[in-house]
């Protein structure tokens, strides 16, 4: 099953290690033994099909789910997510597709929510006029314009929602961070928003980033390497500088032909 | 009052930033009372306060009648400002009618037995917190819709009130003027004074507002009520919130039905607290809280149960049968819903989706 992958380039301490991880829904076999790894500051773009298992194996990641078998090492450590609390204290921040914004909260109360400023102790008064602040000036510097923060975020368009969405993820310094399909049902200026957004912080190194997508044209872009998955199975694994979308799809027909060779 | 400060909630995403044109008044009050959903019952609340003051004078405005509009509003209100954080979740209780009526007998029984009286009291309202909790604890555990967990309820402490109470009435409750012959300080604060109820529904609802709209727990709940699945994801404790909500809401029940028990100084098995929960339902609606979650005024349903009150009251007083009092609160809160909706549409219209 790893015949398709190289073997790491570096051997330096890789920012998250999957080695065999599965899943199962009932009778259904979503992981059959996920093989990754994810390089200290590098971009992975994860590309599949509908039912390939992506999300089932960022939901595994994120704390949501938790694996049946093989193991995840973040850092190096082995760790075993039962939580998304538990994900997030090893420096995992995950955005996702369904736009996990709060409607009826305003945009600063969306961008805390799960990290909300507060004061008077054991109380937990918000800290409004703090939040407000600290919004303003975190939106400016990662250059995310919304047109007003106190503006209940139903309000926003939707690449204006994602934008908040990945922001939130951001602010909380994440070591390592899962975008699942952070373009879907966005036009291109709105993809274009997303996208400057996710350079700019692969750019600064600090943060290691797993996309998901179905654009090819757009993980070209963003991405240092792709992973192809199929079936349950990471069946591909090419450096983006070493690949070009013709060899991608010749790869991914090709073992495709294989998997149901095997059947 | 939702989390967002009116003047500047208004913004339309479409406008470039920074740019506020100038409204005029019209647009203004229009705007008002759109995002400020308590406005509406707040005045016609004043509108039925005045009408029956001309109508039936100063007989509507002396404290005999006005102290009987707050007994009418009293327990509804107590009861719906906890339904309201059950509605903000997309979840309802229809068992703190019930559990308004039960804790007092707890509360009496413990007497009973001999256990002192502040004990008794805690006993009884660390039982509606367990009732609140079995609410929350089966409807988040095992899936059972809260409306159906809550309607069994509700049946289970009715039929605890007539087992235990072998269908005789309770009398006299302790701390109760006909129980010691004179009222007690305690008994003055829990019950005994003309006014406490409504002084403790005011205190409560204060309470439950700056819970809502300024603390963490507050923001918790919206977000639960709002975007389930992405509350959860953003790392909120859904279950707990809502396990949380159902308590607070039968504390809550509990505590104002022991100050009304001491009120009147007599319980009666066979009241059955379905009453109180529709009409609580009703003022939470007529407050202006939707029952799709995310959205809700716990001054708006006190507004509203005060509304109530004030038909119930007023309508004896002019002289009009109780029969046409159920018309008009049905009439009102039809009224009320189709406004909310209304004024929902026109929100999003104006946004321009």
């Amino acid at each position: 099953m790893t015949d398709a992958a190289p073997p790491a380039p570096s051997s330096v301490e890789h920012a998250l290690e999957v080695r065999g991880v599965t899943k199962r829904f009932g009778a259904l076999d979503v992981l059959r033994g996920i093989d990754l790894e994810l390089g200290q500051g590098e971009v992975l773009g994860l590309v599949g099909d509908n039912g390939a298992g992506k999300s089932t194996l960022v939901k595994i990641l994120s704390g949501l789910y938790t694996q049946d078998g093989g193991e995840l090492r973040v850092g190096g450590e082995r760790v075993n997510f039962h939580s998304v609390g538990e994900a997030r204290t090893h420096g995992i921040e995950t955005v996702y597709q369904d736009l996990a914004l709060i409607p009826q909260l305003p945009v600063y109360l969306n961008l805390f929510l799960g990290h909300e400023v507060t004061r008077l102790g054991r109380f937990r008064f918000l800290d409004k006029r703090a939040m407000k602040r600290l919004a303003r000036q975190y939106l400016d510097e990662i250059h995310v314009r919304v047109p007003n923060i106190e503006a209940e975020s139903d309000q926003l368009s939707g690449g204006q929602r994602q934008a908040i969405a990945v922001a939130r993820a951001v602010r909380a310094a994440p070591k390592i961070l899962l975008l699942d399909e952070p373009l879907a049902a966005m036009g291109a200026r709105e993809s274009r928003l997303i996208i400057d957004l996710v350079k700019d912080l692969a750019a600064s190194g600090r943060v290691s980033i797993i996309v998901i997508d179905h654009n090819y044209a757009h993980l070209f872009e963003l991405c240092d390497r792709i992973n192809v998955m199929q079936g349950g199975r990471i069946t591909i694994d090419q450096p983006v500088h070493e690949t070009s979308l013709e060899k991608l799809t010749e790869l991914m027909i090709s073992s495709f032909r294989s998997q149901l060779e095997e059947v | 009052m939702q989390a967002g400060a009116p003047t500047t909630a208004s913004a339309p995403a479409a406008n470039p930033p920074g740019q506020q044109q100038p409204r005029s008044l019209g647009r203004r009050i229009l705007h008002a009372f759109l995002y400020q959903r308590e406005l509406t019952p707040i005045v016609i609340t004043i509108g039925l306060f005045v009408y029956f003051w001309i109508r039936a004078g100063s007989t509507f405005t002396d404290s005999l009648s006005l102290s009987s509009a707050a007994g009418y509003a009293g327990p509804v209100a107590a009861i719906a400002v906890g339904e309201v954080l059950l509605l903000m979740l997309a979840e309802i209780d229809l068992s703190a009618g019930q559990v308004f009526l039960f804790t007092p007998w707890v509360m009496y029984w413990m007497h009973n037995l001999g256990v002192p009286l502040w004990l008794s009291i805690l006993i009884a309202l660390v039982v509606a917190c367990g009732v609140g909790a079995c609410n929350g604890l089966i409807t988040v555990g095992l899936n059972v819709p809260s409306f159906v967990t809550t309607l069994a309820m509700n049946f289970i402490l009715f039929g605890l009130v007539l087992i235990y109470s072998d269908q005789t009435q309770a009398t006299p409750i302790p701390m109760s003027s006909s129980y010691t012959g004179h009222i007690s300080f305690a008994g003055q604060l829990m019950g005994g004074y003309l006014w406490s109820e409504i002084l403790w529904v005011i205190a409560i609802t204060i309470v439950i507002h700056v819970m809502l709209t300024r603390t963490r727990f507050g923001v918790r709940i919206i977000a639960t009520g709002g975007n389930l699945l992405g509350a959860a994801e953003a790392g909120v404790p859904t279950r707990r919130v809502k396990v949380a909500c159902f308590m607070l809401c039968s504390f809550i029940a509990g505590l104002v039905g022991i100050v009304d028990a001491v009120k009147y100084g007599s319980l009666d098995p066979g009241n059955f607290g379905v009453d109180y929960i529709l009409y609580a339902v009703g003022a939470c609606v007529i407050g202006g809280t939707a029952l799709t979650g995310g959205r809700g005024t716990v001054i708006g349903a006190f507004i509203g149960a005060i509304l109530i009150g004030i038909l119930e009251d007023g309508l004896t007083l002019v002289g009009v049968s109780t029969n046409d009092f159920y018309v008009w609160v049905g009439v009102v809160i039809i009224a009320a819903m189709a406004l909310n909706v209304q004024f929902d549409r026109l929100i999003a219209r104006s946004r321009g989706t």
